[in-house]
């Protein structure tokens, strides 16, 4: 197998298509203009010896290692910062060059350790590359003047001394370390942090001699501003910068291309390898959703795979009360099998059904669905996009006839202006927004609309030109306010509207957004948003060049959630930002493959490909394949299903990689559905909050020990691959199969490309993907079939998929949960960097050092009021229940309204928020919840209680011993 | 108390002098002028301030004011007397001269008299070089320093 190995070109690719042709060496090559020499010569195949350049930042040509003679020039230029010019002629080795990068070579070694053998680089380290590449033998400088290398220094009277330039090692951070003693002071690490995380958390301190990188302001690096991102461990050519789990366990000697199992980014990492362990994981440069970049999760946290509580065998018990027994694989399988039957016959067909992940891949939830459909002949499957982006699904289905993105990530490259509604990228799609903040560095304008004041609001080199700080639940409003300035102001693009939409659709909804009563003046009394403010944000979006408008959960998770996302198809319909570059709509999906999951049918209404269940041509092409009558009535939604469950209807479930007792809202209601059924089957990693409520526990696998693939938010189906076999014995696939087969179902998968070979063979945007196809192409965006046959990048370029765009009217109804004496504050939710969805894999690992508890987020004029401290504990409560949590007291919120994250079950936010849903999809209104918060002596008894309880259900049976 | 009082009072002013300046094109070195002005020296808790309303990272704004010598990170004394130090000084003695002023003042460069009356510093190159060797006390420049130019010095500075 052996490491992946990547060419570094020194210097990133030029985009002109102007061509030029230079001489190296002797050798021709032609590369588009404005590429520099380093590049030309590697893409020659010559490589010029470097340290301070790398292709992943712009040149800087400060280690004078690059240096070139030019036939016609004088002196010896660094190749890295010279540009080629047409008929240059490049000596890259010579006499007087292999002199000077001796010298230069010489002065490094010079200050930097020879501890080679025990340093941790060893064999992945530029430097020692460098000494090799240029000859360097001997050192005629000695170590015995001024020096960063070695803590004591020979003094005055040849007695040991304190050396105050040596600085100690930083291990703060909890994945990396950072030796300032083994640092060259290239640069690399400060300008990743600049160009390609865009945090600028990095330096260089003091000046010549003095020169060092400084996190912070001479802080380590867990006090300054980093993020750990880790680019700047990819970028260090020295020890200096360097993994952790390098120091303990060596350099890798195996890599798999894979994709990350954390958000809807879906950013491509080479899985790096010692025979079975999992070395480090290094973004993949030719990842199209990431290009080399990564984020604190993707990149480090992916210590829960081998968690000690992740579970590895078959449970079963017959009562919730009871402790778990652990089974051989076929006693779980032949339970379920048995036991789901038993319901069936005793409560009907409709009475079991499952949830699929949005965590596993397309194969595993097409898998799940089949189960349902084949096995249990209902359509009862649901999944938790239920919960997050249902409405996404359904308003862009409706206005558009795609429930998808319609743009790639490359495509906010092209933007002008940039709208972030109800989202924070920099906490949840941290790698998206690099890449965002890339482009409004190099001068693009950013609208946000949202409650917080979130990172993307302001931070070092980004700044929003608008912050529209609406009271939660009044986006709609808003959205359509905007839309009333780009009519009522004559802003919007009628060329494009009347080729591309219906026109008297246009007329009606312009003749409604007209209205004065939907006037920013008049909005602007109940979203606090000054008129001037949405004035000004929708002039610049309708006039401002490319406009493109991404959106995340602070859109969807309201009782109007659909109708904000008409609103946005709209205006970007009103303005004519669809079907280019740089422009069009985009949900920001929360998890891996939330996109996936919906594609893979897993709404009961609807087949794979989101066709209705009552389509007659579509259920015939799956009854033929699968020879069994499928039913053409939509089954149950999640909380039908817990509905039904209280009624006594619904006794069974299956679900896969879902916590939906910590992740569902109202968490009484969640608990009462389980508590009622009488075969819960979870499969997961750990015994999650919703493993309470078990019969049967399946042990799930990770990411690493599975083949498949993951569609991220920009429709990308992206290969995941097996890199370790799985630590519980089954991939899950093969676990579904198998209770399948105990269900007398007649599968025979022996790997997941057979199952994507059947979802192209009856999924018409799939048609064309194949695992061979994957493989050649990398990736590639649905649609894929004959039509395009690359995949699609940018949908609605010719034309809306449905035919013409429709505009739909998106009449504001307030919420019904409503402030008042007893609940005067607005709470809302959302994410933190280093925490991920309900925590189940990030609170096991070691990033738990920057959030180890949700906090609640509150005005200083609030917390004022209520006599609320910094960090005092506060009770949260609501009309559906309360909790306890720690207060910070921030600014970030505006005055009435509170905030915080759900990563941690003891804290466990849904206790709080209500079961209002979107009317159109049950989407829970997570964004708004009327609350009151006071003060508090410590955690609820509630919070005590369920510390016990959690125990108590989560005990396993000692095995014993053999006869 | 005091030391909290104390920074949130020099936070206000620099968040007022930033307010003055940051319309200039290229504004953080002007504004780190200022800031010395008024204080005296750069106090760390300048920084993130400036840093905030520049909207540049607190890590920049550090790499800036440590790059420049003249940035002074503590208070001075009453005088701050520079001696150079660069080679057509040192090639006229400049050497002896600032040991000898180190020896009457007991202290080395980049440090304040216990009385706090006078801080020492070297400095590179004041375009004195005819003048060899030169130095400056409080921003004025002196010439071809001799023994009795060191005792002026210290005497000045001893007042």
């Amino acid at each position: 197998m052996g490491l992946v190995q990547e060419i570094d070109y020194g210097t990133p690719a030029s985009k002109s298509e102007n061509m030029v042709t230079i001489t190296v060496d002797g050798f021709d090559v032609t590369v588009p203009e404005g590429t520099s020499v380093m590049r030309a010569s590697m893409e020659a195949g010559i490589s010029i010896p470097k340290l301070c350049a790398t292709d992943m930042v712009d040149a800087f040509g400060s280690c004078r290692l690059c240096l070139v003679e030019i036939e016609g020039r004088n002196g010896t230029p660094s190749s890295c910062t010279t540009p080629v010019v047409p008929g240059m002629v490049v000596h890259t080795q010579t006499g007087r060059l292999k002199d000077l990068r001796r010298g230069v070579m010489e002065l490094y070694i010079s200050d930097h350790p020879l501890d080679c053998l025990t340093c941790a680089a060893n064999g992945d380290c530029e430097l020692q590359d460098m000494a090799g590449a240029v000859g360097l033998r001997d050192v005629r400088y000695g170590y015995d003047g001024e020096n960063h290398v070695f803590a004591k220094t020979r003094g005055a009277l040849n007695d040991s001394v304190a050396n105050i330039r040596y600085m100690p090692k930083d291990e703060s951070n909890p994945y990396f370390t950072y030796d300032p003693s083994k640092c060259i002071v290239c640069s690399r690490c400060v300008r990743a942090c600049e160009e390609v995380q865009g945090t600028f958390a990095l330096t260089i301190e003091g000046r010549g001699f003095d020169s060092r990188v400084s996190p912070g302001m001479h802080q380590n690096f867990l006090e300054s501003e980093c993020v750990s991102c880790g680019a700047c461990v990819q970028a260090c050519p020295t020890g200096t910068l360097v993994e952790k789990s390098v120091i303990e366990i060596g350099v890798p000697e195996r890599s798999v291309v894979t994709t990350c199992a954390y958000c809807g980014v879906g950013c491509s990492f080479k899985a790096e390898m010692r025979g079975d362990e999992l070395v480090r994981m290094v973004p993949y440069k030719d990842g199209k959703a990431n290009r080399g970049h990564s984020c604190v999760k993707g990149r480090f946290a992916y210590g829960y795979a081998s968690h000690k509580e992740r579970i590895l065998n078959p449970m079963i018990r017959e009562k919730i009360t009871d402790p778990w027994r652990e089974v051989t694989w076929e006693e779980a399988f032949a339970h379920v099998a048995s036991e789901f039957r038993r319901i069936q016959y005793q409560y009907g067909r409709e009475a079991i059904g499952g949830i699929t992940s949005s965590r596993c891949t397309n194969e595993e939830t097409y898998l799940v669905q089949k189960l349902i459909r084949q096995g249990f002949r209902n359509n009862n499957v649901d999944t938790c996009a239920r919960v997050c982006h249902s409405p996404t699904g359904y308003g862009l289905g409706q206005a558009f006839g795609t429930s998808a993105g319609t743009q790639d990530f490359d495509s906010v490259e092209h933007s002008d202006v940039v709208m972030v509604i109800g989202a924070n990228p920099a906490a949840a799609h941290p790698v998206f927004a690099s890449r965002m903040k890339k482009r409004l560095r190099q001068g693009a304008k950013l609208i946000v609309i949202d409650p917080r004041r979130t990172e993307m609001v302001k931070s070092p080199h980004v700044e929003a030109e608008h912050h529209l700080a609406l009271r939660p639940g009044t986006n709609v409003a808003v959205v359509t306010a905007l839309a009333h300035v780009i009519v009522t102001e004559g802003l919007f693009d009628e060329a494009f509207i009347r080729e591309r939409c219906d026109w008297s659709e246009f007329e009606d909804y312009a003749e409604f957004v007209s209205d004065p009563k939907r006037s920013p003046e008049e909005v602007e009394k109940f979203t606090g948003v000054p008129a001037e403010e949405i004035r000004g944000a929708a002039r610049l979006y309708a006039t401002g060049g490319n406009g493109a408008i991404y959106y995340g959960l602070g859109v969807t998770e309201h009782s109007q959630g659909s109708t904000t996302v008409m609103g946005i198809a709209n205006l970007a319909m009103l303005t004519g930002n669809i079907g280019r570059k740089g422009v069009g709509v985009n949900p920001l999906r929360g998890q891996n493959n939330v996109q996936g999951s919906c594609d893979m049918g897993s709404f009961p209404h609807e087949f794979p490909g989101y066709r209705h269940v009552s389509t007659d041509a579509v259920r015939e092409t799956f009854e033929k394949l699968w020879g069994v009558e499928l039913s053409d009535e939509p089954g149950l939604r999640i909380p039908n299903m817990l509905d039904a469950a209280v009624e006594g209807s619904f006794r069974g479930i299956y679900i896969q990689g879902e916590d939906i007792l910590q992740s569902d809202p109202d968490t009484k209601h969640v608990s009462a559905g389980l508590a009622a059924m009488e075969c819960v089957v979870v499969h997961d990693l750990f015994l999650n909050e919703t493993a309470r409520f078990a019969h049967v526990f399946l042990p799930g696998s990770t990411f690493l020990e599975k083949d498949g693939t993951f569609t991220n938010a920009e429709r990308r189906i992206n290969r995941v691959r097996k890199v370790m076999a799985p630590k519980n014995g089954l991939a899950d696939w093969e676990v579904t199969q198998k209770l399948a087969q105990a269900m007398g179902l007649d599968w025979n998968y022996a790997h997941p490309s057979q199952v994507m070979d059947e979802i192209a063979a009856t999924t018409p945007s799939f048609a064309k993907v194949s695992y061979e196809y994957l493989e050649q192409m990398g990736s590639v965006q649905w649609p894929c079939n004959e039509a395009a046959p690359e995949g699609t990048p940018i949908v609605h370029m010719d034309g809306f998929v449905r035919g013409k765009g429709k505009f739909i009217r998106t009449e504001y109804v307030p919420t019904d949960e409503k402030t008042g004496p007893r609940f005067p504050l607005l709470l809302t939710t959302g994410r933190i960097l280093s925490q991920y969805n309900v925590g189940a894999q990030t609170r096991r690992t070691e990033n738990v050092v920057w959030h180890d508890e949700d906090v609640l987020e509150i005005h200083p004029h609030d917390a004022e009021q209520r006599g609320i401290r910094e960090g005092d504990w506060v009770r949260l409560t609501s009309r559906a229940g309360e909790t306890t949590l720690r207060a910070q007291i921030t600014d970030r919120v505006a005055p009435g309204v509170v905030y915080t994250t759900f990563h941690h079950p003891d804290t466990q936010a849904n206790v709080i928020t209500t079961d209002f849903s979107d009317w159109a999809t049950n989407c829970p209104e997570y964004k708004v919840t009327a609350v009151q918060v006071g003060p508090s002596n410590g955690p609820s008894e509630w919070q005590r209680d369920y510390q016990e309880l959690s125990r108590q259900t989560r005990r396993i049976a000692p095995l014993e011993a053999a006869e | 108390m005091i030391m909290q009082a104390q920074s949130t009072e020099i936070a206000t002013q620099t968040r007022a002098i930033v307010e003055g300046l940051k319309g200039l094109e290229g504004p953080l070195l002007p504004i780190l002028h200022e800031i010395q002005e008024e204080f005296g020296y750069v106090p760390q808790e300048s920084l993130p301030v400036i840093a905030d309303e520049l909207n540049l990272s607190n890590a920049e704004v550090h790499g800036v004011v440590t790059f420049y010598h003249d940035y002074r990170r503590q208070p001075a004394g009453r005088h701050v007397l520079k001696l150079c130090q660069a080679e057509a000084c040192q090639s006229m003695g400049s050497d002896a001269v600032a040991d000898r002023i180190k020896r009457l003042l007991g202290i080395g460069f980049h440090e304040t008299t216990l009385d706090g009356a006078v801080t020492l510093e070297p400095v590179y190159c004041l375009g004195l070089c005819a003048c060899a060797p030169a130095a400056m006390l409080d921003g004025e420049v002196i010439g071809s320093i001799d023994e009795n130019v060191i005792d002026e010095i210290v005497a000045e500075v001893r007042k």
